[in-house]
């Protein structure tokens, strides 16, 4: 059965049973009905029906859906695994893994509700829990007449809270408790995560009504990652002999597997925000290669400024920058723009890295704040302006004045990050008091891997 | 007898090995080993972070040989070891008590 004869029996179907949910059999039979090119009934029913999802749409967002499962696993396991000792690369791959699966299983229980429910005010959604309102024949609304099937919608949003849990974690390696871990995802992604989400990407919510750009979250995700990375990782302080004793990275091989997953899911990410296969998505793509090879090089350019030799891991910290800068930008900025983008993203994460942190003392172990969260900043201030058609960006030459778009980025920023590290504190408090935060002196000193899941990574 | 020890750079291995055959050494053991001398190691850095190695990979290799060949070993090693460079390694002579072959019982000399 080919496509389109397929979306005129769904049409068909839809329209037949005027709203009712129709069943599988029924849409076959009425297929058949309809093979027919030029019957009358189709040819009418087509125009009546717009809302029905156009396979291609809902094919390319079912592909970015899972290159976006491919970034938490096995992209950010391995990324963040590597970066860690040796000693405790089973448990960081377990943690990023477990937040992931925990944060889908929540999603369809109460995330999508409080995030893209029914009912809701400027902060949160409600209605719509275990998903008992989507159905086959539901549809969410993409930028345009298109629509696509909900349960495509529902996972690919699902694949965005489940890295962001994950992403969180990488600065509380090697020293956060496993049960502590899991707590912590289900009451950030609770009073955290879904509300923002809905802020920024929900009818109705408060900087969607105010206008911020973020086209693939870099608010929703980066930002609020590293601002919530930072305020749990000083909560549960530096790791023993931090920043004394040596604690380089385990295996730069795996993290640089790791890095370059996260580049070819992040398309699933960024050009599948659109929520169609259309130009703007073609848009994101190139802006996520363009930024990420700009950003890459960028940092690799400032270890040589700096005296010191270009290296593998400045290279995979500069392609995360640019990655994290382009990702509020994919569809909101010309190639050029991005470009530039990747290159100030990547070189104000270097300096927050490899000297702010130093001098503040806090010890974000994998840098989720020094490159998510402050390239997130740089990126998702920096989309108003690219956004502009004077910098080849796709704003509305007649309307868009850049000011008041900044200002608009700036206060979606500061309500993301004041969000952020208040809901932190109080996510860390109850899981202090319920399950502890670290681990002990021992099991940390021995590693997490024997002491919290009492399994080697090598042997 | 004698028993040298010698901690050169990696890459010399098979150029030393070589010299060492042609002048009938008839045996050695070698091995992967990290350390350092006057090169004090050197400096890693991780995103900005410096870590400064000290020890730093070199080969160790242990020759046992006849009284009479110890001197020309000692000068062939010097001689093809050396890049002039910092971090060349070093030989240590050892007087070697006794030696046997496990599978003959054979000993001293002839055990080579």
């Amino acid at each position: 059965m080919n496509s389109r004869v397929f979306r005129r029996a769904i049409a068909l179907v839809t329209t037949l049973m005027a709203g009712a949910s129709a069943s599988l059999a029924m849409a076959q039979e009425a297929a058949q009905a309809t093979t027919a090119e030029g019957s009358p009934i189709a040819a009418a029913t087509v125009e009546a029906a717009a809302a029905v999802p156009d396979p291609g749409n809902n094919a390319w967002m079912m592909t970015a859906t899972v290159l976006v499962l491919l970034m938490i696993l096995p992209g950010l396991a391995l990324f963040y695994g590597g970066l860690t000792r040796s000693k405790n690369m089973l448990s960081t791959i377990t943690q990023v893994g477990g937040a992931a699966c925990l944060a889908m299983l929540i999603w369809v229980m109460w995330g999508y509700g409080t995030a893209f429910g029914p009912e809701g005010n400027a902060f949160f959604a409600w209605g719509n829990y275990f998903l008992s309102a989507v159905t086959p024949e539901t549809t969410a609304a993409t930028f345009s007449d298109e629509v696509i099937s909900e349960y495509v919608f529902v996972s690919f949003q699902m694949t965005f809270a489940a890295i962001t849990a994950a992403l969180v974690l990488g600065a509380t390696v090697e020293r956060l408790k496993f049960s502590a871990a899991m707590l912590f995802t289900a009451i950030w992604l609770t009073i955290v995560y879904f509300p923002i989400a809905h802020m920024v990407w929900a009818g109705g919510g408060l900087l969607f009504e105010m206008g911020a750009l973020d086209f693939a979250g870099g608010t929703v995700v980066h930002i609020n990652a590293g601002v919530s990375a930072l305020v749990l990782a000083m909560f549960l302080g530096k790791r023993r002999g931090y920043p004394a004793e040596p604690m380089p990275p385990h295996s730069l091989t795996l993290t640089l597997v790791g890095a370059g997953l996260l580049w070819v899911g992040w398309f699933g990410f960024n050009a599948g925000s659109e929520l169609e296969a259309d130009g703007i998505a073609g848009l994101a793509m190139i802006n996520t290669f363009v930024a990420t090879a700009a950003g890459a090089l960028a940092w690799m350019l400032m270890e040589r400024f700096a005296g010191h030799k270009g290296s593998a891991l400045g290279f995979a910290s500069g392609l995360i920058a640019g990655l994290v800068a382009v990702t509020p930008a994919a569809g909101n900025s010309g190639p050029f723009g991005a470009i530039v983008l990747g290159i100030v993203a990547s070189v104000v994460a270097y300096f927050a890295v490899a000297r702010i942190k130093g001098r503040l003392g806090y010890d974000d172990a994998l840098d989720v704040f020094g490159i998510h969260g402050v390239a997130g900043i740089v990126g998702a201030i920096g989309t108003g302006i690219v956004y502009s058609p004077a910098l080849g960006g796709p704003g509305d030459a007649a309307e868009y004045a850049m000011g008041s778009q900044i200002t608009t980025q700036i206060v979606a920023v500061a309500v993301a990050v004041v969000w952020a590290a208040v809901g932190t504190v109080i996510a860390a408090l109850l899981v202090r008091l319920l399950t502890g935060l670290r681990v002990s002196e021992e099991v940390e000193r021995e590693g997490l891997d024997i002491g919290e899941h009492g399994e080697r990574a090598y042997n | 007898m004698k028993y040298i020890i010698v901690v050169i750079k990696p890459f010399k291995l098979d150029e030393v090995r070589e010299a060492l055959g042609s002048v009938g050494v008839a045996g050695m053991t070698v091995s992967e080993v990290k350390g350092f001398g006057r090169q004090k190691g050197q400096t890693e850095i991780y995103r900005g972070a410096e870590y400064s190695t000290n020890m730093l990979p070199k080969v160790k290799l242990e020759i046992a040989v006849s009284d009479d060949l110890a001197a020309k070993v000692v000068e062939t090693i010097q001689q093809t070891a050396s890049t002039e460079a910092i971090g060349d390694g070093k030989i240590f002579v050892l007087d070697l008590v006794e030696a046997t072959r496990i599978r003959t019982g054979e000993t001293g000399d002839t055990a080579l």
